[in-house]
């Protein structure tokens, strides 16, 4: 399978990256190069085969259902570009 | 006074215990060596003088009382993909500018709780995606290693220092160095470099595809990345989660030993860390490998393998034997398909690991003319070509049509990369033994492998069976190309099995020796 330009746009859109024309252009190839590579997966026999989902077998730890952290608003947006009394802020969403 | 930054962790350790001289002054050897190479080599991306000299006096402190941790005043640079509270954290990527965490990885705090003293924060590949440390968006990271016509002579004594290795036949080189510039490896390539160039007594470093054990191996470091789940992967900025493992890199095995057992824990704020306790590493050196079974795999033989690679392969077959190990020819059959389905698994993951990267809670925003322009403009401002390339693969494969053909399958083939590995174990191999890479370091902005990003990733072809199916693996160098760099090789065990690598990687080094670059910076 190969990606053409229009693909390499809606999958740069889809994941939330700006491209220029000449960008989208350029992973094109380099896109097709590594779908290119992968493709020899096709040839493996994986009739019958589950697919991984843990390299080690083990059962989730779970904890208790209990309150062990928090009261820490400071700290969480200390590190936002913008910010107003704790809280995120962001371009207007809703008119 | 013999310069302290030349000194193993295990020698620093009973010095300072011994009170022959105080953790401030290797602290302020590493950072006046540091200071002066750093320009050059490009190492660290922040150098932390202050809290260094300020955990330094705390260690003295205690030694003074006779008591301090495991790593008591033992000087460590740490790679900048760890949290390290309040201090530059950027996985070197641009899209994090100006993040300090408010918290610490918990590899990081185990350190700091055993008495080690941080120098500062380690160049890599950004976000941990590159084999060149190429990618850093703080400029790439220098190998002191450069090419060399060797001549060689005879020495009565075993010498040690600059411009020499140790080799039990008292061999000593002499090398007339080339000026070309050579990658560390990626992308613990500052970490690599630092460790190899005397500017820190051992680093943390990760691994998700090979980023430990390619780096060791062209730096002549030895590099473990241990079985999953065995270091906590807390404050640790998240890449491929199933694949991304913490390790140390060391000038020594012993060392490699010592940094692993106060990194490994058991940890309740990472769910796939394992309940097991961490054992003492460091006792399974030097412990007789008489009776191991060490398989050799047919498959990492590769079409245009250089010729000294195969040979230090031959070599390391016959020191294990030497050493009374028993040699069996194994095969692992879908090893050829590791470097693939890795190329679909772990761009999947980071797709979806780096979506939290908006320009909202941290980090870089440009701003934009409604919200989704915002976040189009911080990704494309913030992150550099490598992730982009990565994100959008990872993207396209999880898509709607395209989950089956290419994620779904992937992971049926790590189920089958992973049996492969089960099968030669269930047969009674203890060990197995492979190169650690398929050639030695190569030049910066190699044209080769910048035309051809899948040129980059095949570095990785012997290291990613080993993530892939969660398994450790150490890299230990073995010897000199005939250029005069470094060589490794990889021994992969059994889950958990991190001794046994130990006590087969001290194997190696006795009969190869230790390597260090000769000082040109």
């Amino acid at each position: 399978m190969s990606v053409d330009l229009q693909t390499v746009k809606r999958v740069a859109r889809l994941a939330r990256i700006a491209v220029s024309d000449e960008e989208a252009s350029r992973m094109t190839g380099e896109l097709n190069t590594i779908l290119g590579f992968v493709e020899q997966l096709s040839e493996v026999d994986v009739s019958g085969v589950e697919p991984m989902t843990s390299v080690t077998p083990m059962e989730m730890r779970k904890r208790q259902d209990a309150v062990t952290d928090g009261n820490k608003a400071a700290d969480i947006v200390a590190n936002a570009p913008a910010t107003e009394e704790n809280f995120f802020l962001v371009p207007k969403v809703v008119e | 006074m013999t310069d302290l930054t030349r000194l193993t962790i295990a020698e620093a350790r009973a010095k300072l215990r011994g009170k022959e001289f105080k953790a401030a002054e290797i602290t302020d050897a590493y950072l006046a060596a540091i200071e002066q190479a750093n320009p050059v080599l490009n190492a660290y991306i922040t150098v932390t003088h202050d809290k260094a000299r300020d955990m330094a006096k705390a260690s003295d402190a205690r030694l003074g009382k006779g008591e301090g941790g495991a790593l008591e005043g033992i000087p460590l640079g740490i790679k900048d993909l760890f949290a390290t509270e309040g201090i530059h954290t950027q996985a070197c990527s641009h899209v994090l500018d100006g993040f300090k965490p408010r918290y610490e990885s918990t590899v990081t705090a185990n350190l700091w709780a055993d008495g080690a003293v941080m120098l500062g924060k380690l160049n890599m590949d950004e976000f941990a995606m590159g084999s060149s440390n190429e990618t850093s968006y703080y400029g790439p990271v220098i190998n002191p290693w450069r090419r060399s016509r060797i001549e060689t002579s005879v020495t009565p004594t075993t010498h040690h220092g600059d411009g020499g290795f140790t080799s039990p036949s008292g061999i000593k080189t002499e090398r007339a160095l080339d000026n070309a510039q050579l990658v560390p490896g990626g992308s613990s390539g500052g970490s690599a470099s630092a460790v190899s160039a005397f500017l820190c007594a051992g680093a943390t470093a990760t691994d998700t595809g090979g980023s430990i054990r390619q780096p060791a191996a062209f730096t002549g470091t030895v590099g473990i990345k241990p079985t999953y789940g065995r270091c906590s992967r807390w404050g640790i900025a998240a890449f491929a989660s199933s694949l991304d493992q913490a390790g140390p890199i060391a000038r020594d095995v012993r060392d490699a030993a010592i940094l692993l057992k106060s990194m490994a824990s058991v940890d309740a704020k990472d769910t796939t860390s394992v309940d097991r306790p961490v054992p003492d590493y460091e006792a399974a050196i030097g412990r007789s490998i008489k009776g191991m079974k060490v398989g050799i795999p047919k498959e990492y033989r590769v079409d245009g393998m250089p010729e000294e690679i195969e040979a230090l392969w031959q070599k390391g077959i016959a020191w294990l034997k030497e050493a009374g190990a028993e040699i069996v020819d194994i095969s692992l059959p879908h090893t050829k398909y590791a470097l693939p389905a890795y190329y679909i698994v772990a761009p999947a993951e980071a797709s979806s690991n780096l979506a939290r990267y908006d320009g909202v809670r941290y980090g870089l925003r440009v701003p934009g003319k409604d919200i989704v322009d915002m976040y189009e403009k911080t990704r494309a401002a913030g992150f550099g070509n490598e992730v982009k390339r990565r994100i959008m693969i990872g993207t396209y494969v999880l898509s709607a049509g395209y989950y089956d053909a290419y994620y779904l399958r992937a992971q049926k083939v790590r189920t089958l990369i992973k049996r492969d590995f089960e099968n030669v174990f269930a047969a009674g191999v203890d060990v197995i033994l492979t190169p650690a890479t398929p050639s030695a370091a190569f030049g910066i902005a190699d044209e080769d492998m910048a035309s051809d990003p899948v040129k980059m990733y095949l570095n990785d072809i012997f290291t990613v069976t080993v993530n892939m199916a969660g398994l450790p693996g150490i890299s230990v160098p073995a010897g000199l190309d005939p250029k005069g760099l470094p060589l490794g090789l990889q021994l992969i065990g059994r889950p958990f099995e991190e001794e046994t690598l130990f006590q087969t990687a001290d194997v190696i080094e006795q009969a190869a020796g230790t390597f260090q670059p000769q000082k040109w910076w």
